[in-house]
């Protein structure tokens, strides 16, 4: 068994292994390992000239990768929180991203670091920020839910020729362990996963909500309800048929993530499933998801705003008795 | 220097120079869209820094206004041309314009519009080589203006840190788009903000292309000798307005007049006639022979098609 932390930090040191092109920068993440170990024993096999420890300059870090990426090289760029990636926006959004569609040169580059909150970590070491990357045109993004997905996802990302936006949760970190294959293990991105079959309805879900949809699951065992679960695993590429497959078969759907609600990733989701799957719907499509504010810091505030497993299986309840 | 070069350092400022009138003429035809950004003025700093890289090793980071570096790069009138008004066969497909071009196989890398951005990227360019053990140095540039956004002053910090090959060129031409010197910055020379980096930093005449060309000679020099990055602050006039749209009323007439004088174009012309390296025939018939092959290079570029419309839902991702 490895912990999500492990099989991320095993797929990168597998691929540096094989690739001498594949770097990483980032701040703390030489001699002190990275703020949450992800690195611990890197400085040590890899040399600083592959663990780059940089200044607390994000756009210049992100820049570092964006122009090693097209002279050849295959960067992994840390944000140490992924809230920090705001300090770094312009040099995703405006060039990475920009890149393929006006010059044709390929941004080998993957940018992860933590998100997400439930740890008691303040509204700056908290956010959710994958849709304004989706939004973004010319980003992957990638959310990770189990220790296995987070290890094969890792791996097809530092190979993929595009800017990979990868966000892994600080809460699965070490809390989620599950059997993680061993080696060189990929996951391609774009694929979505049913991680629980179902028939009556839907929870379509990546990230930690996968984990809040599952435990739904069970709950809604006891009302007699069959619920699926799918975990997109990806938002760009996103595998729109197998949530439509889904929706298909059950008839209903919740949409559940842990970002907030307005103009978040399900939003887009519900949106296509209405387009694609309406004359199959018994039931409104339904979004679960953080309260419209910022992540707040004390533990009393944090749970009431964030979703968890009673909030989405409160949607189910509601969904399946419209 | 030789002569040999000193000729060369003149045939590409005429073509920039040449080129940019052109541009100017298509934009008032209404044949050239978007905005057109001259460098009339400020050729020598382009043509005179590109000068001192090896293209076989060395990587260019251009701006909007450095058509100049480009031609020295090994760019061609026809390229540049279907570059500028987008037309079929254009290295960008026509999804974009305004100079921010990329040409790997020449080493060159544009802009985009968020200036200061890719000063970062230029940081990394350059890593990857020391990296691999190569002994490439990166040359790119800012305006008076753009040395004010956050991304330069973490990419210069950085590049210290880690002795990257960089040069950066501050072209000081007095106006960010309306806004002057004054109201931009405080120091009186910005060159002094490499004290701040422990880095080298001069500020020098940007309309005297020799003088461009030994500063950024001795800078690519201390670049591959591995001490690390340097400013140069080139101080010119933008002659025109930010782009064509705007008048530039706001600039004082004396100004320009006075600026006018110092035209690089014309006052390095009058040197080398002067140092009997080439005759004022000679100069005359280069300007003629590089307008003919603008003209040309207009009529062949004007017939060309626009893009294929399904190029724009192409190459989102590789």
């Amino acid at each position: 068994m490895t912990t999500y932390l492990d099989a991320i930090a095993d797929a990168i040191r597998i691929e540096m292994r094989k690739d001498q092109s594949v770097f990483m920068i980032g701040e703390d993440i030489g001699v002190y390992g990275g703020a949450f170990k992800l690195t611990k024993g890197f400085l040590a096999e890899f040399g600083p000239q592959r663990i780059i420890d940089a200044p607390i300059s994000e756009a210049a870090i992100m820049g570092a990768g964006i122009g090693a990426a097209l002279n050849g090289m295959r960067p992994i760029v840390e944000m140490q929180f992924m809230d920090f990636i705001t300090n770094g926006f312009n040099q995703l959004v405006t060039v990475a991203a920009t890149t393929a569609y006006r010059w044709g040169i390929p941004v080998p580059m993957v940018v992860r670091g933590p998100s997400g909150g439930g740890v008691g970590a303040n509204p700056f070491h908290s956010r959710n920020s994958e849709a304004w990357f989706a939004h973004a045109t010319g980003l992957k993004v990638v959310c990770p839910a189990t220790a296995a997905d987070a290890k094969g996802l890792m791996t097809a990302s530092i190979r993929d020729q595009n800017p990979v936006v990868f966000f892994e949760h600080k809460g699965l970190y070490r809390k989620i362990k599950d059997e993680v294959p061993e080696g060189e293990y990929v996951v391609p991105l774009g694929q979505a996963k049913v991680v629980r079959e179902g028939t009556d309805v839907s929870v379509i879900t990546y990230g930690s909500a996968v984990h809040m949809a599952l435990e739904a699951a069970t709950m809604l065992e006891a009302d007699g309800a069959s619920v699926e679960v799918v975990d997109i695993r990806t938002l760009v590429p996103l595998d729109e048929e197998t949530i439509l497959q889904s929706v298909r078969k059950t008839g209903r759907a919740v949409v559940a993530h842990e970002a907030v609600l307005t103009a978040g990733f399900a939003g887009e989701i519900a949106s296509r499933i209405a387009d694609s799957a309406f004359t199959f719907l018994d039931a409104p499509v339904k979004r679960v998801a953080a309260y419209d504010s910022p992540t707040p810091f004390a533990p009393t505030l944090e749970k009431a705003v964030l979703p968890n497993a009673e909030k989405i299986a409160e949607a189910l309840r509601s969904v399946l008795a419209f | 220097m030789t002569n040999n070069t000193r000729v060369e350092l003149l045939k590409y400022m005429i073509m920039a120079r040449e080129f940019d009138a052109s541009m100017l003429r298509l934009y008032r035809q209404g044949k050239a869209f978007g905005g057109v950004y001259s460098q009339l003025g400020n050729e020598a700093v382009s043509v005179g820094s590109a000068m001192a890289l090896d293209p076989t090793q060395d990587v260019l980071f251009p701006m909007h206004r450095n058509v100049g570096a480009h031609f020295v790069f090994g760019a061609t009138i026809d390229q540049m041309m279907q570059n500028q008004l987008a037309r079929e066969g254009s290295q960008m497909r026509g999804t974009d314009g305004t100079g921010h071009y990329a040409d790997p196989r020449l080493r060159i890398y544009g802009n985009v519009s968020h200036l200061g951005a890719m000063i970062p990227v230029a940081n990394g360019f350059v890593l990857a080589g020391k990296l691999r053990g190569e002994n490439t140095v990166a040359l790119t540039y800012i305006g008076d203006g753009g040395a004010q956004v956050g991304e330069v002053h973490e990419a210069l910090n950085f590049a210290a840190v880690h002795k990257l090959p960089l040069v950066l060129i501050i072209e000081n031409n007095q106006y960010a788009y309306s806004t002057p010197n004054s109201q931009e910055f405080a120091v009186d020379q910005l060159s002094k903000r490499a004290i701040g980096y422990g880095i080298h930093g001069e500020t020098i005449d940007g309309t005297d292309v020799e003088l461009v060309l030994k500063t950024c000679q001795a800078a690519v020099a201390r670049a591959r000798r591995g001490e690390g990055p340097s400013i140069i602050e080139t101080q010119t006039m933008r002659m025109r307005g930010h782009a064509e749209h705007d008048d530039f009323s706001y600039v004082p007439k004396e100004l320009l007049d006075e600026w006018a004088l110092r035209d690089p174009v014309n006052t390095y012309s009058a040197k080398l006639i002067a140092d009997g390296v080439i005759s004022s025939e000679e100069v005359k018939q280069l300007r003629d022979t590089t307008l003919d092959q603008m003209i040309a290079s207009i009529d062949r570029t004007l017939e060309l098609p626009w893009p294929d419309a399904s190029e724009g839902f192409k190459q989102v991702f590789l």
